[in-house]
């Protein structure tokens, strides 16, 4: 069942990514990341993540690629132009060789590490008895251990709001 | 039950799909976009070996992971704005001179 | 309980919790018209059966049999797949709302809710937070200028309105200390002196309970803040090109958002299905649920009391309302619940 699921849900990461790459209109491709992204916070609660699983909808699927779908409609980007002289071949074999060759080099560098006999998941995380990402842990570790790292963050994304919006705004 | 080595080579095969997209791409938002794919892919191992740790301190990291995801889309799509403001191009390639 | 017995289970819980969800926008529809029509001293529908209890159902024939334009240049994948995030979006936060306490029917124990998880309220928020996306690619798909303006409003709009929507809920996670939602419900249990309930309402969260009704009338574009379909400047807003069942769906997404909104208010803010109960064994089954249903009914009615009361709101007055009034409003509700739970 753990094992169905995770299936199901990484084939569909894969395929999102692989469309965003695939498809010409940045509006498709971000909408494929969207798919991506869900399907991965899919994957997090198998993994008993479930306050991360939540965050991923919330954060990054609900607000932050909400602001690219924004700017895209905004910008009114149309379909991307192709670079003169850019070579197909290389594309055609480059793209599918950096994939499948990064993932067998994860999968061979698990082997040698012996990770790939380490089982995650099964029926404990499935009932929810062995759920350890729930938010009270999540947040009594953010507020105690991590409370300056958090801080931090705080003004990192108060700068960022205001860069935002100088860099964003008409000069008279 | 599930291999951890499953997780870490789709981890592996979106960031592959990431960098891919960030060198074949020239459209400046796609750009941007694969590199949230990556970030996300990262993401995925994070929280994998924290399960495997039975530890929190993974999923910590992707939520300052996530805050920085969030700072740099607001910061960059606004250059990415007043970029296509002044050249009215989104194309990476036609984005070469420093001064108009 | 087995795997076979849950799958069982909660397809019959789906089935049912739709259909109900489903009649209840029908008839909810229905009631706007005829509340509005008393208020303004009108009939209402009255032909179609007595009082005219079948519109909805003469509305439903309706849309299916008009003709389903497509405009040209529009971007038509996306055109289609809008209305259809817009539905699901709201048809599935229904999911992990408790309607009432757990109950044991043919000897299978189980609640009155789809499904009980850990982050029930994060769901939802998550869920709300994907429907902005209907809204956003209806108006840019459909490829018209009043679409594509009233799309832009509407989603900043919701977003904007999405952060005080969840500051106002935080006061409410203090006392209870869970994001499940039956857990919120059970810590509202109980009474003061005998007849105050203890809910969240009268536990110092009023002004928490009226900046979230605010901000949930903004999330579902409706008056006094329904500038996304203001007919007066953008003919009818993001849904303008969508004709027959495509608009229908927007329709019964927004109405389907009103009685997630009424839940959610109902289970955070009012109790829950938590009321006095008594009489024979079926009717102390049945009486929380029935209190529950009350509070619902409650609160739409307060929707369409508005409605028919308040004028509409100017943009930059909604905009700066929501982030100059409602969102230190709400900063400060939680600065000051957690002063008083922390000095308990």
């Amino acid at each position: 069942m753990h094992l169905a699921l995770f299936l199901i849900f990484a084939a569909v990461c894969v395929g999102g990514a692989i469309n965003l790459l695939a498809q010409k209109h940045p509006i498709n491709s971000a909408l494929s990341l969207i798919v991506v992204m869900g399907s991965l916070a899919m994957i997090y609660l198998l993994l008993g993540a479930e306050f991360v699983a939540a965050v991923q909808v919330i954060v990054y699927a609900g607000a932050v690629m909400v602001l690219f779908v924004f700017v895209i409609m905004l910008l009114n980007a149309g379909v991307e132009e192709r670079t003169p002289h850019a070579s197909r071949v290389a594309t055609l074999l480059g793209v599918p060789g950096l994939i499948i060759g990064l993932g067998i080099s994860a999968w061979v560098v698990s082997r040698i590490t012996g990770l790939d006999k380490i089982a995650i998941g099964g029926p404990s995380v499935m009932n929810g008895s062995d759920v350890f990402g729930n938010p009270q842990a999540v947040g009594q570790l953010l507020f105690r251990d991590y409370l300056l790292p958090f801080e931090v963050t705080s003004i990192l994304i108060l700068i960022a709001i205001m860069g935002a919006v100088v860099l964003a705004r008409r000069e008279e | 039950m599930v291999p951890l080595s499953y997780y870490l080579i789709l981890s592996a095969v979106l960031f592959a799909c990431g960098v891919a997209g960030f060198l074949i791409k020239r459209n400046i938002i796609t750009t941007f976009l694969s590199i949230e794919l990556m970030l996300n892919g990262v993401n995925l191992s994070f929280v994998a070996f924290a399960a495997q740790l039975k530890s929190l301190d993974g999923h910590i990291f992707v939520f300052f992971v996530m805050v920085v995801a969030a700072a740099e889309a607001a910061v960059g799509l606004a250059i990415i704005i007043s970029v296509f403001r002044t050249r009215e191009t989104l194309n990476v390639d036609r984005v070469n001179v420093l001064k108009l | 309980m087995g795997i076979g017995t849950y799958i069982i289970v909660s397809l019959i819980k789906i089935v049912i919790a739709v259909f109900i969800l489903l009649t209840g926008v029908a008839y909810t529809t229905l009631a706007e018209r005829k509340v509005v029509a008393h208020m303004q001293n009108r009939w209402g529908p009255s032909r179609v059966g007595p009082f005219g209890i079948w519109q909805p159902l003469a509305d439903g024939l309706k849309f299916i049999f008009k003709e389903d334009l497509t405009p040209p240049y529009a971007n038509r994948p996306l055109y289609i797949l809008a209305p259809m995030i817009s539905l699901v979006t709201a048809l599935t936060s229904i999911a992990v709302i408790p309607v009432g306490p757990w109950i044991t029917v043919a000897g299978v124990h189980t609640q009155l809710q789809i499904t009980d998880v850990n982050i029930g309220l994060l769901v939802i928020l998550g869920v709300t937070s994907i429907g902005v996306y209907g809204v956003a690619l209806a108006g840019w798909s459909s490829n018209s200028k009043y679409s594509m303006l009233a799309s832009l409003r509407a989603s900043a709009q919701m977003m904007s309105y999405e952060l005080a929507l969840g500051l106002s809920l935080i006061g409410v996670l203090i006392y209870a200390g869970s994001f499940s939602l039956r857990d919120i419900v059970d810590s509202q249990a109980g009474t003061w002196l005998g007849f105050i309930p203890k809910w969240n309402f009268f536990k110092g969260q009023f002004v928490a309970f009226f900046i979230y009704i605010m901000a949930a009338y903004a999330e579902t574009n409706r008056i006094p803040f329904d500038l996304a379909e203001a007919e007066s400047e953008l003919v009818a807003g993001y849904h303008t090109e969508y004709s027959s069942m495509k608009f229908a769906m927007f329709f019964m997404a927004e109405y389907a958002n009103m009685f997630t909104v009424a839940c959610l208010a109902t289970v955070l803010f009012l109790g829950g299905w938590s009321g006095p109960v008594f009489g024979p064994p079926i009717m102390q089954a049945l009486m929380p649920v029935g209190w529950f249903v009350i509070k619902v009914i409650a609160f739409i009615f307060i929707y369409i009391w508005v409605r028919g009361t308040l004028p509409r709101f100017r943009y930059d007055q909604l905009m700066a309302f929501g982030w100059k009034f409602l969102l230190p409003l709400a900063i400060a509700n939680i600065v000051i619940t957690s002063l008083v739970v922390a000095l308990k």
